[in-house]
């Protein structure tokens, strides 16, 4: 094993995490406040028709038991899921885990032993509905793209092809399962409120909560540099967060709650299940043809969640016909939420495992077939792509795999009683972009610090912050002071959708720009200059960056096709008697624009290959379709990789630079990672089988299914 | 429900005598460290032996402390991630992580590194299959786990290389 330190910019925030004194929001002192849990529904329809809290309010150390009655109404602002506790809700049920009361209490034993105590009565329950059983719907106010889009004429593209492949294909429920459960902690000084919380928006917490407080904007300040993992479900704005506030307000005391990991499965998210039929048409060389893709994925029941799983057939292959259909299905069950990847994530699966199918149908290999449909412009469109690097990225990756070596046959290679497969798939990620402003200083001194109300989520999002601002400024990276994560910075929005980078970096770009020129105005050059910043002893530019105008909601280019791409080899491991499935290896390239520090850049793309290891072979949230919940609310049954689970990862970036996606040429790779390995393992246990597994994850009772194992 | 203890328990806590006054018998070490000494380094991940974030050292076994309760630690001698560095001085563990990129949200990286120091002193990083399988009990949703190995990896061949050197060079109570 080659342990030799890589190359790039050291973590600033490492010392930090290393020791232990990175501040995450379960860290904040108490300081006088108390301990809440919330009490949640144990069933997933129906009404409340009482709540037995007498025995906890008589609990030892234990200040009070908060109910619907008890709260404010709290207005809710934009990307705020729904707060079911609000009185006007009539004590209906949406799901089980709903909050039904707030338990505080000195001390969280006093407070766990407290909620245990707390009783309630339903009534009118009723048979769940559930995602096999629900009809389709279209979302109410789509947030993506329109869910149907069309061009040419799919059923003549099939008519006239030489081969036709289709399949259905499905993803599991999954949760995004952070390390660190959510956690608020709230105060009210008078008008005032403080909240140290666990959040990818520190601005849109504060607007959501000052929105449901009716109190001014600037009165709300949200604190959080640190967020311990949240892949989604921290992006969005959830009834836990209103609710602590809210019984700070009432009990006129500081509140600290923090959900429990099983909490964490029905109280913030998760990524819904999807079902995905691909059809493909091509010549007698693998040119497409026709390509249609649909998808349905389960939503709430009031909720309008859509994952956007055939979004990137429209501009991944060249084909005359194209056509994409996405659906929801209303169901009962908590909210879904972005994860990551979101929408390539699922989509990408069935696209990617149908090109295999297409080249096994045609003959032809896989990597040839996708090089064969590499479009000119936007398959949909017509627009120019921004930057598109995939052709390098396939025969990079293909070449550094060793490729050439492979057997096409399925179960021609093998080791022992282990079957060997290789399979490969295209990654792509589509490109969000959000606005940021940023504040540059710089001392007598020559000390440089840069401020700007982002969170640091652990992309390496301050290093790439100093970074920049020291290739603006000539100075030494190590030097640069970053300050993010208190909404008293320069506003930045979502750490989400692969954007910060983009985002907050081409605001620190161009505050540190504006700062060079007014140092060169004062004739300032270099940063020895001591004594030359005049009385103020200092000096300092802030500066924004948004996308251009006619961008749409998310900050996409409707000028340009502007993506991220990769290719990823997977070789795996099939025990022949067992049906247990191991990845061995991996090589990824991708193409994602500049790449700003190599060194966490890196950490990103292997981090996203695990997620595909468990979307592949691990992760699934089973979903009790009679008792309408989900199963296994822990992280014994939840599955996640561990260290076993992940092997030697090669990971590269090809050159790309995206002159259209911001002044520095960079796009996201946070989410890219996470898409492509899951189609590469299907398409490698097909390869080691000869069994084609369309519904992830391949476990070993699947595999055996299947009778992909002898 | 009686839920007080005795008037005092006294833990040793990364070479200190520390005193937690009218304890819970109840409180787990992992929440006691965390919400009466002060110690937050030691993370809840999941609070049920699951995760590996609250890992720290008892008596100078890996233990989870959100499966020990407080009282039962009473006599032993207790190290957390904070007392992994000493005098401003990062622990070889910690500055291999530094170098190896082996964390990046940061919240398992206290479970990993006491877990890490642990799993050298053991005798279990002879290779990278076996840090794999002996690091396998503290999961990290950000999958730094090949920078997580390449780290251990490291700072064990250094040990090895430097007999007379233990693992756990520079520095430390652990
Ligand atoms: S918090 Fe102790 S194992 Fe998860
Ligand atoms: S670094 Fe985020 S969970 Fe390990």
């Amino acid at each position: 094993m080659n342990t030799a330190s890589p190359a790039g910019l050291r973590r600033p925030d490492g010392p930090a995490k290393l020791t232990g004194t990175a501040r995450y929001a379960a860290d904040t002192p108490a300081h006088g406040a108390a301990y809440a849990i919330l009490v949640g529904a144990t069933v997933p329809t129906g009404r409340l028709t009482a709540l037995h809290t007498e025995a906890a309010r008589g609990a030892p150390g234990v200040s009070a038991v908060l109910t619907a009655e008890d709260l404010p109404d709290m207005p809710l602002g934009p990307l705020v899921q729904p707060l079911p506790m609000r009185r006007s809700r009539n004590g209906a049920i949406d799901y089980e885990g709903q909050p039904i009361a707030i338990v505080l209490a000195d001390g969280w034993e006093r407070a766990r032993y407290a909620a245990g105590l707390v009783r309630a009565d339903y009534a009118d329950t009723r048979r769940p509905v559930v995602f096999d059983e629900a009809p389709d719907a279209v979302e109410r106010e789509p947030l993506l793209s329109p869910p149907d889009e069309t061009k040419g004429d799919v059923a003549a593209g099939l008519a006239a092809a030489h081969t036709v492949v289709s399949a259905t294909y499905t993803t599991a429920d999954r949760h995004h399962s952070p390390m660190e459960p959510s956690a608020t902690y709230a105060r009210w000084d008078g008008d005032r409120l403080t909240v140290h919380d666990s959040v990818q928006s520190i601005g849109l917490t504060q607007l959501a909560l000052s929105t449901a407080f009716g109190v001014p904007f600037e009165s709300v300040r949200v604190i959080c540099p640190f967020i311990g993992g949240g892949f989604g479900c921290k992006g969005y704005v959830w009834p836990h967060q209103l609710l602590t506030a809210a019984a700070a307000k009432v009990t006129g005391r500081p509140v600290k709650l923090a959900l429990t990991r099983t909490q964490m499965f029905t109280s913030c998210g998760h990524q819904p299940t999807t079902r995905q039929t691909v059809t493909l048409g091509a010549d007698a060389r693998g040119r497409l043809t026709a390509l249609r893709h649909t998808s349905a994925n389960a939503a709430s029941l009031h909720g309008d969640h859509a994952e956007g799983a055939t979004e990137a057939s429209t501009w991944m292959y060249a084909s005359p016909a194209i056509e994409v259909r996405r659906r929801i299905r209303h169901t009962d069950r908590p909210e879904p939420t972005p994860m990551r990847a979101p929408h390539q994530g699922p989509g990408m699966f069935a696209l990617e495992s149908a090109m295999d199918e297409l080249a096994y149908a045609t003959g032809i290999d896989p990597v040839e077939l996708r090089l064969r449909n590499e479009p000119e412009t936007d398959p949909l469109t017509g627009r120019p792509f921004s930057s598109r690097e995939l052709r390098a990225c396939l025969l990079r990756a293909a070449d550094r795999f060793g490729w050439r070596d492979r057997t096409p046959e399925p179960r021609s290679m093998r080791d022992g009683d282990e079957l060997i497969g290789w399979g490969m798939a295209a990654a792509t990620m589509d490109t969000f972009r959000f606005a940021a402003t940023a504040r540059v200083r710089v001392d007598a001194d020559g000390h440089v610090r840069v401020e700007c109300g982002t969170q640091e989520i652990g992309t390496g999002l301050p290093g790439v912050i100093a970074t920049i601002a020291s290739d603006v400024l000539g100075t030494d990276p190590d030097a640069v002071e970053v300050r993010f994560g208190d909404t008293e910075l320069p506003p930045a929005w979502m750490t989400a959708g692969s954007s910060a980078t983009m985002g907050v970096g081409s605001a620190v770009y161009a505050a540190a720009t504006e700062l060079k020129e007014k140092l060169k105005e004062l004739g300032v050059s270099g940063m020895g200059f001591a004594g030359s910043l005049g009385a103020a002893g200092f000096l300092e530019a802030e500066a924004g960056w948004g996308p251009e105008e006619g961008s749409d909601l998310a900050g996409r280019s409707r000028t340009y096709s502007m993506h991220t791409y990769g290719a990823v080899f997977a070789e795996v491991r099939v025990d022949d008697e067992l049906g247990l499935v191991r990845v061995a290896r991996c090589t990824a390239g991708y193409a994602a624009g500049r790449i700003i520090n190599p060194l966490t850049a890196r950490s990103q793309m292997t981090g996203g290959l695990a997620w595909g290891i468990g979307q592949a072979l691990l992760e699934n949230s089973r979903f009790d379709g009679y008792f309408g919940r989900f199963v296994s609310k822990n992280l014994a049954g939840y599955t996640v990789p561990v260290n076993a689970d992940i092997p030697e990862l090669d990971v590269f970036f090809v050159d790309d630079h995206d002159p259209h996606a911001g002044p520095l040429g960079a796009k996201g790779i946070g989410e890219l990672g996470a898409v492509g390995a899951g189609a590469a393992i299907a398409n490698a246990v097909f390869h080691a089988t000869g069994k084609r597994l369309r519904d992830v994850p391949m476990g070993i009772a699947e595999v055996m299914a299947a009778g992909a194992a002898r | 429900m009686g839920t007080s203890l005795q008037p005092t328990l006294y833990l040793t806590v990364n070479g200190e005598k520390r005193e937690v006054p009218a304890p819970d018998v109840r409180a787990t070490l992992l929440d006691t460290l965390r919400e009466r000494l002060g110690l937050t380094g030691a993370k809840k991940g999941c609070d049920r032996g699951e995760c590996g974030a609250c890992t720290v050292h008892l008596d100078g076994r890996r233990v989870l402390s959100c499966l020990t309760l407080a009282v039962a630690a009473q006599d032993a001698d207790v190290v957390t991630v904070e007392g992994l560095a000493t005098d401003g001085e990062l622990h070889a563990m910690q500055r291999a992580f530094l170098d190896h990129d082996a964390f990046q949200c940061g919240f398992c990286t206290p479970g990993q590194l006491m877990s890490a120091v642990a799993c050298v002193r053991e005798g279990r990083a002879g290779s990278p299959d076996e840090i794999r399988e002996w690091m396998s009990g503290n999961l990290c949703r950000c999958a730094a786990y090949p920078q997580i190995t390449a780290a251990i990896a490291d700072v064990a061949e250094r040990a090895a290389e430097n007999e007379s050197t233990p693992a756990e060079s520079g520095g430390g109570r652990s």
